[in-house]
């Protein structure tokens, strides 16, 4: 059994004490797994990455990274957020910098350590290139290359490539998929397109109604390096269309 | 280059030309002085304007604007760190623009004097709102998403302050700057008009009381000289410290 690298044990939370959010929720991630989390939207997706990123506080019950529970979570994980969140005002390079400066490594040992990564990052030729002259793909590359320079073996990847169109789209899953694998990281991916999940992860987390108290789950039958047409696989197609109900079925309830 | 400020060019000129014409047809060049008529009077007083007045003036805009600058990026500062000093500060900032600055010119030059601290008070009165509140706006309106994701990267009150705070006022600051720099050049003349020994709002006063239209008019010219210069000089260093934003 691999190790648990983030565990939430009896975690409830809710916001201003009104409406909870998890109710004594338990959920254990292993070391370089890929889980995705999926449901709809207001289901407290994004509240849990708040949780693990040290955003919020746990009302009661412990949140483990790594097998140990620290008072403040912030600089533990590296987290991508929805939006790019890349700085207009500076280069490429300079905002892959953000983590190594706020650790306290020098301007020219991070430019010395980020150079060499563009390439595989496919931002050969970027680093001087404000975020406005970049493309969506590019942008959301950048800001994975970031999370990535938090030197966390976690990363938290909330809905990375919503607004990417679908061609990039597909294509950033591999790439991300590549990255997962090289790096040796542990991914836990937000996203409410079902494809993507069955694609990317070997976990599915659903989440239903809240406040959540147990996490629904799902294995992807699929072996790994994976195609896009493995999701043709018929025990795939079929996870697929149930997951699909299952979801459905959430947003009719009144 | 021309074809951007070329219908602005035009219209100055055809005003121009309106006003030439006029002034000649009325010919009351003591309170009337036509466009060319001020342009020969400000080459014959150039002497007196730049070695007398000019430095005078322009050391008034510019003590004021200094002072102001520090006074109000320093408040702007405080205020956005501290809750408290916001709530104590922030409406009588606010409020302090609803006193007519320039009515209470008279009583500062009894308190200050002749001199020039008199009218440097007037240009900091006028200009350290623009610089305070635009500071402010801009300190406050960083993005809560980056301040949240520097802190999932370990990143203290400082760091944010320094690289996503400090970062986002910059436009907002000179846009205050730009604003203030024109002020400054109206307070400082308003300051001499009440009382001064030597600069360009004190030699038109004094012009007017001799009935020498066009030497009123001419360190007019000046002062709107003085003021676009600051101004330009103003937008080149938000150029050259902002050289993201000619992406966008």
């Amino acid at each position: 059994m691999r190790k648990p690298v983030l565990e939430f044990r009896d975690v409830s939370f809710s916001y201003g004490g009104k409406k909870p959010i998890l109710d004594q929720l338990n959920m254990t991630v292993y070391d370089r797994e890929f889980v995705t989390i999926i449901g709809a939207s207001g289901s407290g997706k994004s509240t849990l990455f708040r949780l693990i990123t040290g955003l919020e506080q746990e009302e009661t019950g412990a949140v483990w990274l790594n097998g140990e529970q620290f008072k403040s979570r912030h600089g533990r994980t590296g987290y991508m957020p929805q939006q790019d969140l890349l700085m207009p005002w500076r280069t490429v390079l300079e905002n892959a910098s953000v983590p190594l400066e706020l650790a306290g490594v020098s301007k020219r040992e991070a430019a010395k350590r980020i150079i060499p990564l563009l390439d595989e990052f496919g931002l050969e030729g970027s680093a001087d290139k404000y975020p406005s002259e970049l493309s969506g793909g590019m942008r959301q590359r950048v800001s994975f290359l970031r999370s990535v320079l938090t030197g966390s073996n976690i990363l938290l990847l909330d809905e990375p490539f919503s607004a990417l169109d679908a061609i990039t789209r597909l294509s950033m899953q591999e790439w991300l998929l590549d990255q997962w694998e090289q790096r040796e990281k542990t991914i836990l991916f937000i996203t409410h397109d079902v494809n993507e999940a069955l694609f990317l992860s070997d976990r599915i987390f659903i989440f239903r109604d809240t406040p959540v108290r147990t996490l629904e789950e799902v294995a992807v039958p699929l072996s790994r390096p994976r195609s896009q047409r493995d999701l043709n696989d018929p025990a795939v197609i079929k996870l697929k269309n149930d997951l699909i109900d299952q979801l459905r079925n959430e947003v009719k309830k009144p | 280059m021309m074809k951007k400020y070329g219908p602005a060019l035009l219209i100055v000129l055809l005003l121009f030309g309106l006003w030439e014409l006029a002034a000649r047809l009325v010919n009351l060049s003591f309170i009337f002085p036509s466009p060319s008529g001020v342009a020969v009077r400000f080459w014959e007083l150039r002497e007196t304007l730049f070695l007398e007045h000019l430095p005078s003036t322009l050391s008034i805009i510019l003590i004021g604007l200094a002072i102001s600058i520090v006074l109000g990026v320093a408040l702007a500062v405080w205020m956005a760190a501290s809750e408290t000093a916001e709530r104590a500060f922030y409406p009588i900032v606010i409020s302090s623009q609803m006193i007519p600055t320039i009515a209470l010119a008279p009583i500062f030059i009894l308190f200050f004097g002749y001199g020039i601290w008199s009218k440097v008070v007037v240009t900091v009165l006028i200009t350290f709102f623009p610089i305070t509140v635009n500071t402010f706006d801009g300190l406050k309106s960083s993005s809560k998403e980056l301040r949240e994701l520097m802190l999932t990267m370990g990143g203290t009150k400082k760091d944010i302050f320094f690289k996503v705070q400090v970062p986002s006022a910059k436009p907002h600051f000179y846009s205050g700057l730009k604003v203030a720099v024109t002020l400054s050049v109206i307070g400082a003349a308003i300051g001499e008009w009440l009382g001064a020994q030597a600069g360009l709002g004190y030699f038109s006063r004094r012009m007017m009381t001799q009935f020498d239209g066009a030497a009123v008019f001419a360190p007019v010219v000046l002062l709107s000289i003085v003021g676009i210069v600051l101004f330009v000089l103003v937008k080149l260093l938000e150029k050259r410290s902002m050289k993201w934003r000619k992406n966008e």
